[in-house]
């Protein structure tokens, strides 16, 4: 991928999420916000890539292990606690303990 | 085009187009739980693919696989521990942790590849090329620094570790953090010219600089910098991306930067604040000592739990607003066994919801949810205020500034132009609070001195508490 096209994915990718949400009720602004934060741990496909290409190299693979584990602390960790947020909206009266 | 590369897109676009439906899906209430679900079946789908390119062109090393296996097991396993066990009023300073280490992660990706060149960086490196890397790396280890030691002091002030030092409100404050401003800057420059050492000290000053932007920053302005710490590190993930080659990256990390970018603008109309002033005015209760909200109060009613039961027990409509206090007293609960007792009773009542009720906006309806109270009874600010006139009592618990009146009439008020509730409207207010110490604006609130207003002091759970023995005692809900 040359560089200027890379610009260009940015650049789309930047408006796309400009578009995404236009009016978000205040409920779910925590909610939202989590779901996004875990999103951010997309980063953890550089890590991903960095332990790959190691090619052996202790240190490197240490720190790109570390980062993994990091980058999917925050996936995991935001996909559970944004569904757990949300599962408390979504439960009917009838099935209340 | 080969066959590896070809499936690679092929996922990759098919992972774009589920994040940005999941983004869309969590702005509304009907969709959201599912497209969480799809946005975490995307982020899957992507490793999947990533690794199937991996697989199908240069193979793994079982080394390789050894590090990611370690890296995520453990970086899952507390993931997923801290996401089931932490409680839910202390949402704020887990969102702020978990996009802390997202940020940690773009920096160390980073820093690995700046150490140490891998092998697809280091042949035919042109000079255009070349400083492109060095750009993109340099750009995610600041953002990445700053998203970090940010989050981390944010989470950190919310969970009562760190107060606001003093020196943090005068204008050094500003020096220093355009010193450190300055050093990265100069770091960056060094690095670009092909000086790798001066990466260290970028590292030092971006974190330095995370600090001491977030340190100065009251308590109840922290959602709004979290908000804005979350659109970073998907800034943090775009730069890591340039590092990467990876398309998805940036496209990922861009989307989430932006929409970010336009949730905290949203969070900042909500609470009539702009984000100039949340990120260099300090905290608001600094900067207003001087001004009108020095006046005393000359009217103060207070009363006993047992006159505010007997005055519920005659009620037929009541509006219950929480807001802050309530959430750190945590009394969700023991309050939904008041409205329950009201209920049985044939008494209507309604929560009624400020936008930035809580400790961070939408907050209070998930404490309020985890209580049981059924969606329907949380009603939001426009829907409700027009019922104030129609109500007999209003319970205020633990909120301040989003119900004080000076916000819609006095223009010299720095809370003027504030959406609020009208809850003076109603025949009688009840105010459960600790004393009489003023809301995170610092202000005097205007509805503590009107007539039909009687303050209940106390902790919010332990006069909730109490309520529930006085109601009992009335018989109340008692069928």
């Amino acid at each position: 991928m040359s560089f200027i096209s890379l610009l260009w994915v940015l650049l789309l990718g930047s408006l796309l999420g400009l578009e995404l949400i236009g009016k978000v009720p205040p409920t779910l602004h925590t909610p939202l916000m989590s779901g996004a934060n875990a999103i951010s741990g997309i980063t953890m496909l550089a890590a991903l890539t960095l332990i790959v290409k190691a090619e052996g190299n202790l240190p490197l693979l240490i720190i790109g292990s570390v980062s993994l584990g990091f980058a999917l602390f925050n996936v995991v960790g935001g996909f559970f606690v944004t569904d757990r947020m949300l599962a408390m909206f979504s439960r009917k009266p009838s099935n209340k303990k | 085009m080969n066959l590896p590369v070809i499936i690679k897109f092929v996922i990759d676009l098919l992972a774009v187009l589920l994040l940005a439906l999941g983004i869309k899906g969590l702005s509304k209430v009907k969709s959201a739980r599912d497209a969480n679900r799809l946005a975490a079946f995307a982020m899957s789908l992507s490793v999947v693919g990533l690794l199937s390119y991996y697989l199908g062109t240069s193979g793994i090393a079982i080394q390789s696989w050894i590090w990611i296996i370690i890296g995520s097991i453990i970086g899952s396993l507390f993931g997923a521990i801290l996401a089931k066990k932490v409680p839910m009023t202390s949402m704020p300073e887990t969102v702020a942790l978990f996009n802390g280490c997202g940020g940690m992660s773009s920096l160390l990706v980073a820093l690995g590849v700046a150490i140490f060149p891998i092998s697809k960086n280091v042949e035919n490196l042109d000079f255009f090329k070349s400083f492109i890397n060095e750009v993109s790396i340099s750009v995610s280890i600041f953002v990445g620094a700053i998203t970090f030691t940010g989050s981390i002091v944010a989470m950190a002030k919310l969970q009562g570790w760190l107060s606001t030092p003093g020196w943090t409100q005068s204008k050094v404050r500003h020096f220093v953090n355009i010193v450190f401003a300055v050093a990265s800057l100069i770091a960056f420059f060094d690095l670009i010219n092909g000086n790798t050492s001066s990466i260290w000290l970028l590292v030092i000053v971006s974190s330095l600089l995370g600090i001491g932007v977030t340190l100065p920053i009251g308590g109840a302005d922290m959602p709004v910098v979290i908000s804005l710490l979350n659109s970073y590190s998907g800034i943090a993930a775009a730069a890591a991306g340039f590092v990467v080659d990876s398309q998805l990256l940036i496209v990922a990390g861009a989307m989430v930067g932006a929409a970010g970018l336009i949730l905290t603008q949203v969070m900042c109309k909500g609470m009539n604040r702009s984000l100039v002033s949340v990120l260099f005015g300090g905290s608001l209760s600094a900067q207003n000592t001087t001004s009108s909200g020095s006046g005393e109060y000359t009217n103060i009613t207070s009363c006993s739990v047992e006159e505010c039961a007997l005055t519920l027990e005659a009620a037929n409509k009541v509006i219950i607003v929480p807001g802050y206090g309530l959430a750190v007293a945590q009394a969700q609960h023991t309050l939904r066994e008041v409205t329950k007792k009201l209920e049985q009773n044939g008494i209507e009542v309604v929560y009624a919801i400020h936008p930035v009720a809580g400790r961070m906006p939408g907050h209070m309806n998930v404490l309020l949810a985890e209580a049981d109270v059924p969606y329907e009874q949380l009603k939001e600010m426009d829907v409700v205020n027009p019922d104030f006139p129609a109500t007999d009592v209003v319970l205020v618990l633990g909120a301040n500034d989003v119900v004080n009146p000076q916000a819609k009439n006095d223009t010299s008020s720095p809370l003027y132009g504030m959406p609020v509730l009208d809850v003076q409207e109603a025949r009688t207010v009840f105010v459960i609070k600790r004393g009489m110490s003023a809301g995170y604006s610092g202000i005097k609130n205007d509805l503590f001195d009107l007539p039909n207003t009687s303050m209940v002091f106390g902790d919010a759970k332990k006069v909730l508490n109490d309520l529930i023995g006085e109601l009992k005692d009335l018989g109340v809900g008692e069928k």
